[in-house]
C-alpha cells in the first residue's frame, strides 16, 4: 500500500495553483487535507501524475460574515468550521452536522472544500450546503464561476466543477432567525460515513410548516432534495397523518443504493424514520425558540 | 510463599512495556532496519479460484531497485515440500498439500502468486504491477451450506469432495430425552467470518549469514519456537541454526500463532540473496491473507422438563474453512471446540454433537481468540433463554437450576471433558448482586411503559485454557510444545534474569512472570529482568496461545524460582552457619525467618557464588540458576468458568443497538495482577462485541472479499463500548501449585452470547428474535418485520 510515483508541487498562490491545474489537466490533482486523497493513492485506486498542494495558500481559508452571507474558504479545515462562532451563530445546521464528520484527527486536517469537491454521497457537508442553498465558487485561469448548490452535485462523486477549476469558496446565506434546522444521521459507529441521514431547514409557525427543505444523504448517489416529501408537509399542521404522508412521499423521492451497510429497502425505511424524527425535532425547536 | 503480605502476586503493577509504548519507544519488527535491507511485495490472485496459465516477470525484473522476482514454482524448489494442514488427532481429516505460493492454481483471492523483492516497498509494488499473470477462472465454492452437494464443484479433485473433517460426540440418549421432554427448543444460528485485525500487522525481517549458515528472523509472533521449527523444516535449514526473535508485538489475538506462505517466501529470498529481506503485510493484505475464523452455522435443539431442567442438547455444526487447512494448527479446531463447549456450564447427561468442516474458496481459517467459544456459547445460551421463556421461568433462575454445582467436581461434562475447580453457582450469585438483577428487571419494565426497549442478557460460560499434551497439537504431530519453561538465574549483582518460553503481545505476560519470580524469590521487581521472545535466549516453550501463558508459563517460572530460592538459602546457610529452613528471602536479602533481620544480601551471595567461590566448601558447586518446565498431565485443558451480564437498548425503528452496561464474573483461579486480568477480560469482551455487532468478512458470489479496509470492515471503537465491570472468583486450579488458570479469552468467549440474549430480551415483546451475527441494524429490523 504505497502510492505510485507522482510529482508534487506546493502552490504558493492561488494563481499558481490555477496555472498548474490548467497545465496538468486530468493528470493533476489538488491536495487539500489529504484525508480522502491519500488513502486512494496508497491503495493505488487513482494515479495522478502531479499533486498540487494548496495548503500554503493563505487566502483560501477562513470564515467571514458579510451581508448575511457566510464565506468559507475551501481550505478551511473541519476543525475550524466546528469551532467557529460565526458558524455556531449563523449556520447551526453546519455546526450540528460537524459533530458527525469523522473523528478529531481527520477533522484536524480535512477541509470543507475537500469534502464538497469530492462529493462523497455519504458525506455531511455536501448535504448541508445543498440544504442551505449555498453557492460554490470555482476559479480557473479563465476566470471565476458561481455554481448554485442545486446545480453542483450531479452524481456519484460527480460535480459541476471542471477538472481545471479550483473550488475556492463556499458562500452560504445565513439561516434566517425564524428558521429552524435539524441534522440527523445514522452511523453504526460515531464518525463513520452515514448509513442514512438528512439535513432539514424549516420555517414553522403554530406547528404549521410554512417552508421546508429536506436533503438526504447516505442513501442516494448524491445529496438529494426530497420534493415530494417537502410538498406533503408544507402548508400542513404537524400531525401523525402528516408524518405518514411525508414518509409515503419519500418512496418516490428516493431510490437508495444497496451497499455493505444495508439494502435499498432498509435505507429507505431508515430515511423515513429519520424524516419523522427530524420534523418532530423541528417542531420542538420552533416551539422552544 | 505467594500469599505473604506485600507479595507481588495479587498486586496491580503497570506492565513493563506500557511506559515505552506510550513514549513511542516500542521496537516492533518494522522498526528494525539493518543496512542493505530489501523489501518484498506480492502479486496476489485477483480471483477466488483460477488456473495459472502463464506468468511473465520480464518487465518487472527490469524495474529500478528490483533484485529478485520469484514465482511459486521457483520458491517450491527451495522448500522441502508442501504443507499439509492435518493432525493425526483429527481422525479422517484431509487437506490438499499447499505450497507457500500458488503454482498452477490459486484457490482464494489474495493467495500469493509471485514475490517481488526491491530496495523499497514502493519499488517492489511498482514492479509487482508489471508482472503479467494469465489466469483461467475456475468455478468457486463460496457457500458452506451447499459445499457438499453433488452439484457443487470440488475445489481439490484429489480429495474427492469438499469435506475437510467430520466428527460426532454422543453421550446418553438424546432422542429419548427429546421424546420425553415437556419443552423442546430448536433453532438455527449463523455466524459471519471475522479476522483478528491486530494493530501491528504480520511482519517479518529475515537475515541469512552464509558464513555461519545462520538464519535469523525477527517476526511479530506469539510462538517463536513453533516458527523456528516450521521455517527450519520448510526451508531445510537445521533448527538449531535458526534464531527467531519476536520483539515488541502489537497485538496478536491468535493471528500470530500461524505460518504464512508469503513469510516463507520472504525468508527464502533472504537466503537466496544473502541480504536482509523484510515483509510487512499492509492492511489490504492483512484482510485478504491473515487467517479468518468463526464462519459457522449451527442447528441446535434443547430438551427441557417443565420445571426447567435441561435434559439434552444436540447440535449440528457446519463450519466453513478456507481453501486449505491452515498449517500446522489446522482449520478444524473451531468446529471441534464448539462440540467441546456448547452447553458446557450445565449438568445434562444427553448430548449429541456433529460437525462437518468444508473447504471454500476463501482465506484459510484457523485459531482466533476464544476459538469456537463465541459460537458454542451463543448457541447454548440462546437456547437456554428460549427454554426459560417457554417454561415461564426467569432466565437467571433457569440457569441457577441447571449449572453444575460448585461441590460436584471433579466431574465429566456431557461432551466428555473433565471439569474441576469450577464455580458456576458462586459466579451466578455474584452477578445477581453486581448487576442488581431484580432492580434492573424493574427498571426495564418501567421503561417499557415509556416506549424505551431495553434488554437484559445473561450468559454462563466455560472456557478451555492452557491445553495439555494429551490433546491436540504436539500429540497430533505438529511441532508445537504444550509445555512451557523458565530458566532463572541469580547474577553477581543480585539481579535476577528470568527467561521464559511464553511471550508478550501487549497483555503484560512479561510483567506477570516478573511478579511471580520476584514474589517467589523474595526480591524487588526492579531487580528482575524478564527475557522472552528469543529462541537463542529462552528455554524451549510453546509460547502464548490458548490462554496458557500464566497458567503454564507461570507455574514453570514459580517452580524455577523455588529451586533457585532453595539453592540461595543453601549457600546462605553454609555461609551463615544456619539451617536453610530458618532463613527466608525478603526484599533481596536473606533474613532470619523469625525477626526478618537481614543476614546477607543476594548481591553478596551473587558475588561469592560467581567470583569468590573459594569461600564455599568443595561440595558446593553453585549453579545459581534453575530451569523448570511445566505441562498438564492427563487433562485436555484447564477449564475456567464464569458468567456475563449485559444491558442494552434497542431502537426498534432503526434497529440500532446501544450497549449500556456489561458485567463479567469469571474464575481464572489465582489472579496474579488484578488490573492486567481485568483488562484482558475487558479487551476480550470488546473483541467479542465487535464480532456480535459489526465485524464480518463479506464475500460476493465470485469469491471476492468485499470489505478489505478498515473503512468497510467495522471494528469496535471505544465510543460505542459500554463500561465493563469485572469481578474474579478465585478457585485455584489443583493441577499446579500456582493455581492460575487462563483469562485472556474469557471476555471474547461469551460477550457475543450475552449481547445477543440482551437484544432478544429487548425485542421479545414484539415477537422479534435474532439468531445471526453480526447483528446489523438490518438484521434487527428484519427480525422485527420492519423491512
Ligand atoms: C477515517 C475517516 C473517516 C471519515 N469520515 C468522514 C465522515 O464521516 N464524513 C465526511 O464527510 N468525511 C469523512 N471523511 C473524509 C474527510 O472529511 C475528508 O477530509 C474530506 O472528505 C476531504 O477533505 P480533504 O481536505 O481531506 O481533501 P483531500 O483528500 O485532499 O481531497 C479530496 C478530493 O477533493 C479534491 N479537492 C480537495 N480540495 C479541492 C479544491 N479546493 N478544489 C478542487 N478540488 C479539491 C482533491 O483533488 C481530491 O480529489 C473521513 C476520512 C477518514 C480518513
Amino acid at each position: 500500500m504505497k502510492a505510485p510515483k507522482f510529482e508534487y508541487v506546493r502552490a504558493g498562490s492561488r494563481q499558481q495553483a490555477l496555472e498548474l491545474l490548467d497545465q496538468h489537466g486530468e493528470d493533476g490533482r489538488i491536495l487539500a487535507g489529504g484525508q480522502s486523497l491519500m488513502p486512494t493513492l496508497n491503495m493505488r485506486l487513482s494515479q495522478p501524475g502531479t499533486l498540487i498542494d494548496i495548503n500554503k495558500i493563505a487566502d483560501l481559508s477562513g470564515i467571514t460574515l458579510e451581508n448575511n452571507v457566510v464565506r468559507i474558504g475551501a481550505m478551511t479545515r473541519h476543525v475550524e468550521v466546528a469551532n467557529s462562532p460565526i458558524i455556531a451563530e449563523h449556520l447551526p445546521l453546519i455546526a450540528e452536522a460537524m459533530e458527525h464528520v469523522a473523528h478529531h484527527a481527520v477533522r484536524n486536517r480535512g477541509t470543507i472544500g475537500g469534502s464538497v469537491a469530492l462529493a462523497d454521497p455519504a458525506a455531511e457537508m455536501p448535504a448541508c450546503v445543498l440544504a442551505l442553498g449555498a453557492t460554490l465558487i470555482v476559479e480557473s485561469v479563465k476566470g471565476r464561476r458561481e455554481i448554485a448548490a442545486d446545480d453542483y452535485f450531479q452524481g456519484l462523486y460527480e460535480t459541476a466543477r471542471e477538472s481545471n477549476e479550483l473550488l475556492v469558496e463556499i458562500s452560504v446565506p445565513i439561516e434566517k432567525p425564524d428558521d429552524v434546522s435539524v441534522f440527523l444521521e445514522l452511523a453504526q459507529r460515531h464518525g463513520d460515513f452515514a448509513m442514512a441521514g438528512l439535513a432539514c431547514v424549516a420555517r414553522i409557525s403554530n406547528r404549521t410548516f410554512e417552508d421546508l427543505r429536506l436533503v438526504y444523504f447516505g442513501s442516494e448517489d448524491k445529496p438529494t432534495i426530497a420534493t415530494g416529501a417537502m410538498a406533503a408537509v408544507v402548508g400542513q399542521t404537524w400531525s401523525a397523518a402528516c408524518k405518514e404522508a411525508a414518509a409515503d412521499a419519500l418512496t418516490n423521492d428516493l431510490d437508495p443504493m444497496t451497499n455493505l451497510q444495508g439494502s435499498s429497502e432498509m435505507k429507505l425505511h431508515l430515511q423515513k424514520v429519520l424524516t419523522g424524527r427530524a420534523l418532530d425535532a423541528a417542531i420542538e425547536r420552533a416551539e422552544a425558540a | 510463599m505467594l500469599d505473604k503480605p506485600n507479595s507481588y502476586v495479587g498486586r496491580t503493577l503497570s506492565r513493563d512495556a506500557a511506559k515505552r509504548a506510550v513514549a513511542g519507544r516500542g521496537r516492533y519488527t518494522d522498526d528494525i532496519a539493518p543496512a542493505r535491507t530489501l523489501h518484498a511485495a506480492f502479486v496476489r490472485s485477483p480471483y477466488g479460484h483460477a488456473k495459472i496459465l502463464s506468468i511473465d516477470v520480464e518487465a518487472a525484473k527490469q524495474q529500478p531497485g528490483v533484485t529478485l522476482v520469484m514465482t511459486g514454482a521457483e520458491l517450491a524448489e527451495m522448500c522441502t515440500g508442501p504443507w499439509v494442514g492435518t493432525l493425526v488427532c483429527f481422525d479422517g481429516m484431509k487437506s490438499e498439500p499447499q505450497h507457500p505460493m500458488a503454482i498452477d492454481r490459486a484457490c482464494w483471492q489474495g493467495e500469493p502468486v509471485v514475490m517481488v523483492v526491491a530496495s523499497t516497498r514502493a519499488e517492489a509494488e511498482d514492479a509487482a504491477e508489471l508482472v503479467i499473470v494469465e489466469y483461467e477462472e475456475l468455478p468457486v465454492v463460496i457457500d458452506k451450506e451447499t459445499a457438499l452437494d453433488k452439484s457443487t464443484p470440488v475445489i481439490h479433485p484429489d480429495l474427492g469432495d469438499n469435506l475437510a473433517f467430520e466428527k460426532m460426540i454422543e453421550t446418553g440418549d438424546v432422542e429419548k430425552a427429546v421424546a420425553e421432554a415437556d419443552v423442546v427448543i430448536e433453532d438455527t444460528f449463523t455466524f459471519g467470518r471475522h479476522t483478528a485485525v491486530s494493530l501491528e500487522p504480520r511482519a517479518l525481517l529475515a537475515e541469512y549469514d552464509p558464513g555461519t549458515e545462520r538464519l535469523t528472523i525477527h517476526t511479530s509472533s506469539q510462538c517463536p519456537h513453533m516458527i523456528q521449527a516450521v521455517f527450519a523444516r520448510t526451508l531445510g535449514v537445521p533448527e538449531h541454526n535458526v534464531r527467531i526473535v519476536a520483539p515488541d508485538v502489537g497485538g496478536s489475538f491468535g493471528l500470530k500463532i500461524h505460518t504464512f506462505g508469503d513469510e516463507i517466501a520472504a525468508t527464502a529470498a533472504a537466503i537466496k540473496l544473502a541480504r536482509p529481506v523484510k515483509f510487512v503485510a499492509d492492511r489490504l493484505e492483512s484482510f485478504a491473507t491473515d487467517i479468518h475464523a468463526r464462519e459457522n452455522c449451527v442447528k441446535a435443539r434443547m430438551a427441557v422438563s417443565k420445571d426447567g431442567i435441561i435434559t439434552s442438547l444436540d447440535i449440528d455444526v457446519r463450519s466453513g474453512a478456507g481453501a486449505y487447512s491452515q498449517y500446522p494448527r489446522t482449520s478444524v479446531f473451531e468446529a471441534n471446540q464448539i462440540l467441546n463447549i456448547t452447553g458446557g456450564p450445565y449438568g445434562h447427561e444427553n448430548y449429541r454433537a456433529t460437525t462437518q468442516v468444508v473447504y471454500l474458496n476463501k482465506v484459510p481459517t484457523s485459531q482466533y481468540r476464544a476459538v469456537g467459544h463465541p459460537i458454542g456459547n451463543t448457541v447454548g445460551e440462546s437456547l437456554v433463554d428460549q427454554a426459560a421463556a417457554a417454561c415461564n421461568i426467569d432466565p437467571m433462575e433457569f440457569r441457577r437450576r441447571n449449572v453444575m454445582r460448585d461441590d460436584s467436581y471433579p466431574r465429566v461434562s456431557a461432551a466428555g471433558i473433565e471439569m474441576r475447580d469450577m464455580s458456576h453457582q458462586q459466579c451466578l450469585e455474584t452477578l445477581v448482586e453486581r448487576m442488581s438483577y431484580d432492580a434492573l428487571r424493574e427498571e426495564q419494565a418501567e421503561l417499557r411503559k415509556q416506549g424505551i426497549q431495553r434488554g437484559i442478557g445473561i450468559a454462563a460460560f466455560i472456557k478451555g485454557t492452557a491445553p495439555g499434551p494429551a490433546g491436540y497439537y504436539g500429540a497430533g504431530g505438529a511441532p508445537i510444545s504444550s509445555q512451557d519453561s523458565c530458566t532463572i538465574k541469580l547474577e553477581p549483582s543480585g539481579g535476577v534474569i528470568c527467561m521464559v518460553g511464553v511471550t508478550d503481545q501487549g497483555q503484560g505476560v512479561d510483567t506477570v512472570m516478573g511478579q511471580i519470580a520476584a514474589a517467589t524469590l523474595g526480591v524487588p521487581m526492579e531487580s528482575v529482568r524478564v527475557i522472552e521472545g528469543d529462541t537463542d535466549a529462552v528455554p524451549y516453550g510453546g509460547g502464548t496461545y490458548a490462554s496458557r501463558a500464566t497458567a503454564i508459563g507461570g507455574e514453570a517460572t514459580y517452580q524455577a524460582a523455588m529451586t533457585l530460592r532453595a539453592e540461595i538459602l543453601e549457600i546462605a546457610g553454609v555461609l551463615l552457619q544456619a539451617e536453610p529452613d530458618t532463613l527466608d528471602i525478603l526484599d533481596g536479602h536473606v533474613v532470619d525467618k523469625g525477626d526478618t533481620s537481614s543476614r546477607i544480601s543476594l548481591a553478596e551471595i551473587g558475588r561469592i557464588g560467581h567470583f569468590q567461590v573459594a569461600e564455599l566448601p568443595n561440595h558446593i558447586q553453585p549453579t545459581l540458576s534453575a530451569t523448570h518446565r511445566f505441562r498438564l498431565r492427563d487433562a485436555l485443558y484447564i477449564f475456567t468458568n464464569g458468567i456475563q451480564g449485559a444491558y442494552v437498548e434497542v431502537d426498534t425503528d432503526t434497529g440500532f443497538i446501544k450497549l449500556l452496561n456489561h458485567w463479567v464474573i469469571e474464575d481464572c483461579g489465582r489472579v496474579i495482577n488484578p488490573q492486567l486480568a481485568d483488562e484482558q477480560v475487558r479487551g476480550g469482551c470488546v473483541q467479542g462485541l465487535g464480532g456480535a455487532l459489526y465485524e464480518e468478512c463479506v464475500y460476493d458470489t465470485a469469491g471476492q472479499l468485499q470489505n478489505a479496509t478498515l473503512a468497510d470492515y467495522l471494528t469496535p471503537m471505544a465510543g460505542e463500548m459500554p463500561d465493563i465491570e469485572v469481578a474474579h472468583i478465585q478457585t485455584h486450579t489443583g493441577v499446579s501449585e500456582l493455581g492460575a488458570k487462563g483469562v485472556g479469552e474469557s471476555g471474547t468467549g461469551a460477550a457475543p452470547a450475552v449481547v445477543m440474549n440482551a437484544v432478544n430480551d429487548a425485542i421479545r415483546p414484539f415477537g422479534g428474535k435474532v439468531t445471526a451475527q453480526p447483528m446489523s441494524p438490518e438484521t434487527i429490523l428484519k427480525a422485527l418485520g420492519k423491512v
